[in-house]
Order: structure tokens, then C-alpha cells, then sequence
């Protein structure tokens, strides 16, 4: 087998399965198959999605780092995936805030997202990763042409947001946004420095010459 | 940016206070073991601790029903013992009851000081024996918006307070939770300015609502929910519920609390439930109640979490949007 058909058929499939494990402990922790969510489950689920959904856009943003740094182009081939299942994710978070712990009660949704900022910097971030996930197809990609680039730039301010989204709400422990926080400026400190390197006309190891590099 | 209020044990670190103080609890040790000797005449049960050391102990003698209890269902001993915010066992709601596990309550003293005259350092035991455990079936809405109905155990603060004959300084009583990050290992992080304190205003703590919870479930109090001692006041978010209590203070001046020391813009030092008074980043409107299950509607948060006849009077005249 070539690294191609190793890609396509075994490690791809195995990334989409692996990736799906947290959703499906959700489901049987439910039934109380595997685990419990305790005594408040929709704060519970609402959490785990959330959670999920930021360590999926680090994976994303990780990627190129990723790549340049080991030499490994076919790293990249799995960014597409971990950014849907990023989006997957959080559009989960958003469903079971709306549904469960809102009840769709939508005087109380509006109000919360014109009047709570960390719900209109998540709202924003969701919108943007929806753009995203909407044209991830290559042929949305082939069509848009340079733009497709321009808006897929957003994954940085979608991890951003989301990291801030996080930190808004804690009441005092903030170690864990923290967490996000530092991974999230290594990350882009990364892309900082390359590019910088770049313009200066130090040539970077492997040239990033496919999408938002 | 961290207050340092000097440190409270540093003075009884000096001898001749100790000295003093134990003598103090000399007396009072005698007289109370005289008061039990008297009793067990008639009642020889009365001879065993009113709070054993012994977790989950099943209390004796408790007065019910009380007229203050709520007939709502309860929340499951399960829940009210497993999803709680007790920071100096963890952050996390299932933190208390996983790190509390091994602490031990017992032998637990209070130290009373300010403007009272009965003042020093009271065992636990002196300190809930003269008085009647009562249940009050209680409604607890955490700032959080969820909520619980608790079937508390304890003695009205007021029957303690005026057994410690506060002066007429007294217009706020202050309380402070056990330091000790050895045994609370929540404390070994910075995550609040440690000891965890909280106040009332004199007439708050002197409300029949009011009181010291030692049980639960007509239990011991266990760990995670504040043992040995804590403090419940009903139409207040639950994090007035001071718990671990090792210090009561009556002060002439409003205290500092700990919350409001985090986040003065958030947490006042009334935080009377208030469904018109959001907290700044979320609606105080609504609340879930714990155990109603995944698809349940969150439900409509009382004014003063539904005691508003009971204490409305407290704050008259007081603007309750400023004073949050």
C-alpha cells in the first residue's frame, strides 16, 4: 500500500472514527453504558460539545504548524476533516444550548445573544465556521478562487473567539481557557514568525502552497 | 491584586491568650458537661454527641415539620451530594465530593470574637448542643441559575447569635471558612483570596429563616456539602452559604466577602435572588432545577427565591438593582 491508499483507507477512516468517540460517549454516558453526565446533564453535554469543538479548531489551526515543522505534507490532508468535525462540534453545542438548556424559548435566546457578549462572540465565531464548512467542498473551493482562501483566513479569529467565548464565562478558575489560550498564541505565533521569515526572504523549509498558510 | 487581611490565627499564637482562651473553654466545657448530667437524669440518650463523629451518622431528636419548609420534591441525596460548588475542594461540581472524601470534621472548634460578650473559642459541640435540630425543607438557587430543594438539618442562627450576646455595635456578622491547605486542597491554588468569608447584616442573621446547617437528609453534614457547620439562608444565592465555618465575627462595618472581592461588578455583598437583577453575563430570569430531567423547561426564578414574604421587609427602602 502507498501512502495514498494508507491515507485514504485506513487513516483517514480511523481519524473520522476516533473523532467522533466524544459525541458517542454522550450518547452512552446517557444510558449510563460508560459513564454518567451527572446531576445537571444538559450543562453537562453543553460542556463536553463546547469543549470538543475548541480542541477540534486547535487540531485545525495545528495542521500547517504541524506540517512545516516536521517536513510531513500529508499532514494536511486531514485538516478539511478535524475543521468539519471542529464545526460539528460546536454547531452540537449551539443545538443543545438552543433546544436543551434554552427550550427554544426565544425571548430568552434573543435576549441572550443581542445582550451577553460571550454568547455574541460565540454566535459570530459559529457564523464564520459555518461560512467554512459550507464551502469545504473542492469545488467551492475551485470557484472562489482566491476568496475561498480569504474567508477560510477566519479559522484564526474563529479560535479566538472561541477561546474567548470560554474565558467570558468562567467565574473564577480561569485555568483552562488559559490552557486554550496559550496553545491558541503558539499557534498563531507560529504563522507570525513564518510569515515574517518569509518576507524577510529566508525560505521557509516547505512553502505553503495551498490554502490559508 | 491580592488584600491581605492580617492573618487571624497569628494573635492566639501568643501565649497568654491561649492560655486565656483555653481557660475559657475550661469553664464552659464544665458547665456543659454539668448541663448533661443534669439532663441524662431523664433522658439518658441525651448523653451521646448531638453531632457524632462519625460520617453520615443518622441524627437524633430532630424537630419536623417546620413551618418554614417548602413541600416541593426534594432533590436526590445523590444530587445534592454529588453537583455543588465547595471551591476549596476543586472548581468543578463533582470536585467536592471526590476531594472531601477523606477530610475529617472532627474535633472542630469556632471562635467568636467582635462586638459580642460572649466571646472565645467554642467546640462545636457547646456550640449546637443547647439548642433544637429542626429540618426546613429549603429552596437553593445558585447564582449559577440552577437550582435545588434541600432538606436541611440545623439550629436557627439567631437562637446562637443571642446566646452570644452581641453588643449594640453588632450591626453585621461576618464568617470565615476553615484555612487549611493540607486538608482543603482547593486552597492550594489562588483561585480565591482564601479564607473564603462571608457576611450578613445583623437583622439577615437574626431572621428565623436563617440558619446553621449540620445535616442533611436527617444525616450528618457531609463533607462536601460544609461540614462540620454551615450556613443556609434561603432567599440568598447559595454562595452566601458559607461553609466549614470556623470564625463568626460581629463587626460594626459591612465585611468583605469573597465574591465580591473576585468580581465586585458581579457579586454584591446582598446577592438576594433576583429574577430583574441579571448577573452580567448571564439572565437570573430563569433557572434548571437539578434532577428535572434532560428535556425539562428551565423554570421562573422567585423573587427572593419565593421568601419574598418573609423577607421583603429586610430591605425597604433599599435599592435593591444597586445593592446587588
Amino acid at each position: 500500500m502507498n501512502i495514498n491508499t494508507r491515507i485514504r483507507y485506513v487513516l483517514k477512516p480511523l481519524v473520522f472514527v476516533l473523532a467522533l468517540l466524544p459525541a458517542a460517549f454522550v450518547v452512552t454516558d446517557l444510558f449510563e453504558i460508560t459513564g454518567r453526565l451527572g446531576a445537571n446533564p444538559v450543562e453537562e453535554i453543553l460542556d463536553r460539545f463546547g469543549n470538543w469543538g475548541l480542541r477540534f479548531m486547535m487540531l485545525a489551526l495545528a495542521v500547517t504548524p504541524l506540517r512545516r515543522v516536521t517536513g510531513l505534507a500529508w499532514i494536511a490532508r486531514f485538516r478539511r476533516m478535524i475543521g468539519l468535525f471542529a464545526f460539528f462540534y460546536i454547531a452540537m453545542h449551539f443545538a443543545v444550548w438552543l433546544v436543551l438548556d434554552q427550550g427554544l424559548y426565544l425571548p430568552g435566546i434573543g435576549e441572550d445573544i443581542a445582550k451577553r457578549p460571550f454568547i455574541t462572540i460565540g454566535m459570530l465565531a459559529l457564523v464564520l465556521l459555518t461560512a467554512m464548512a459550507l464551502t469545504s467542498t473542492a469545488g467551492m473551493r475551485r470557484r472562489l478562487g482566491k476568496r475561498w482562501n480569504q474567508l477560510h483566513t477566519s479559522a484564526y479569529a474563529v479560535g479566538i473567539l472561541g477561546v474567548w467565548h470560554y474565558w467570558w464565562q468562567v467565574k473564577a478558575d480561569i485555568l483552562e481557557p488559559l490552557i486554550y489560550a496559550v496553545i491558541l498564541s503558539a499557534l498563531l505565533g507560529h504563522r507570525l514568525w513564518h510569515r515574517r521569515a518569509r518576507s524577510q526572504g529566508v525560505t521557509p523549509r516547505l512553502r505553503a502552497n495551498q490554502g490559508a498558510g | 491584586m491580592l488584600i491581605r487581611k492580617p492573618n487571624p490565627i497569628r494573635s492566639s499564637e501568643i501565649t497568654s491568650k491561649d492560655n486565656y482562651l483555653n481557660r475559657r473553654e475550661f469553664i464552659r466545657a464544665g458547665a456543659a458537661s454539668g448541663a448533661i448530667a443534669g439532663a441524662s437524669l431523664s433522658a439518658p440518650a441525651a448523653l451521646a454527641a448531638v453531632i457524632p463523629d462519625e460520617p453520615l451518622a443518622k441524627l437524633a431528636d430532630i424537630r419536623k415539620p417546620s413551618p418554614f419548609s417548602t413541600d416541593e420534591t426534594l432533590t436526590s441525596y445523590d444530587d445534592v451530594t454529588t453537583y455543588n460548588n465547595f471551591y476549596e475542594f476543586g472548581t468543578g461540581k463533582d470536585d467536592p465530593h471526590r476531594n472531601a472524601r477523606d477530610f475529617e470534621p472532627q474535633p472542630w472548634s469556632i471562635k467568636v470574637d467582635g462586638h459580642a460578650e460572649n466571646t472565645g473559642t467554642f467546640h462545636l459541640e457547646d456550640f449546637v448542643k443547647p439548642h433544637t435540630l429542626e429540618e426546613r425543607i429549603y429552596r437553593m438557587r445558585c447564582v449559577e441559575a440552577w437550582s435545588m430543594v434541600i432538606p436541611w438539618v440545623g439550629i436557627p442562627l439567631a437562637d446562637v447569635l443571642k446566646a452570644l450576646k452581641p453588643t449594640s455595635k453588632a450591626k453585621f456578622v461576618a464568617f470565615e471558612t476553615l484555612y487549611d491547605p493540607k486538608r482543603m486542597p482547593g486552597q492550594r491554588r489562588r483561585v480565591l483570596d482564601w479564607p473564603y468569608r462571608e457576611g450578613l447584616t445583623i437583622a439577615e442573621a437574626m431572621h428565623p429563616l436563617t440558619i446553621l446547617a449540620v445535616g442533611l437528609y436527617g444525616e450528618v453534614l457531609p463533607n462536601q456539602n460544609g461540614a462540620p457547620l454551615r450556613l443556609v439562608v434561603p432567599w440568598k444565592y447559595g454562595f452566601k452559604g458559607i461553609k466549614s465555618i470556623v470564625r463568626i465575627r460581629f463587626m460594626s462595618r459591612m465585611p468583605q466577602t469573597s465574591w465580591n472581592l473576585s468580581a465586585p461588578h458581579e457579586y454584591g455583598f446582598y446577592a438576594n435572588v433576583n429574577p430583574e437583577v441579571d448577573h452580567p453575563r448571564w439572565s437570573q430570569a430563569r433557572e434548571r432545577r437539578i434532577g428535572s430531567g434532560l428535556f425539562a423547561a428551565k423554570q421562573p426564578t422567585l423573587m427572593f427565591n419565593g421568601y419574598a414574604e418573609e423577607v421583603a421587609s429586610l430591605y425597604d427602602g433599599l435599592d435593591l438593582r444597586r445593592n446587588y
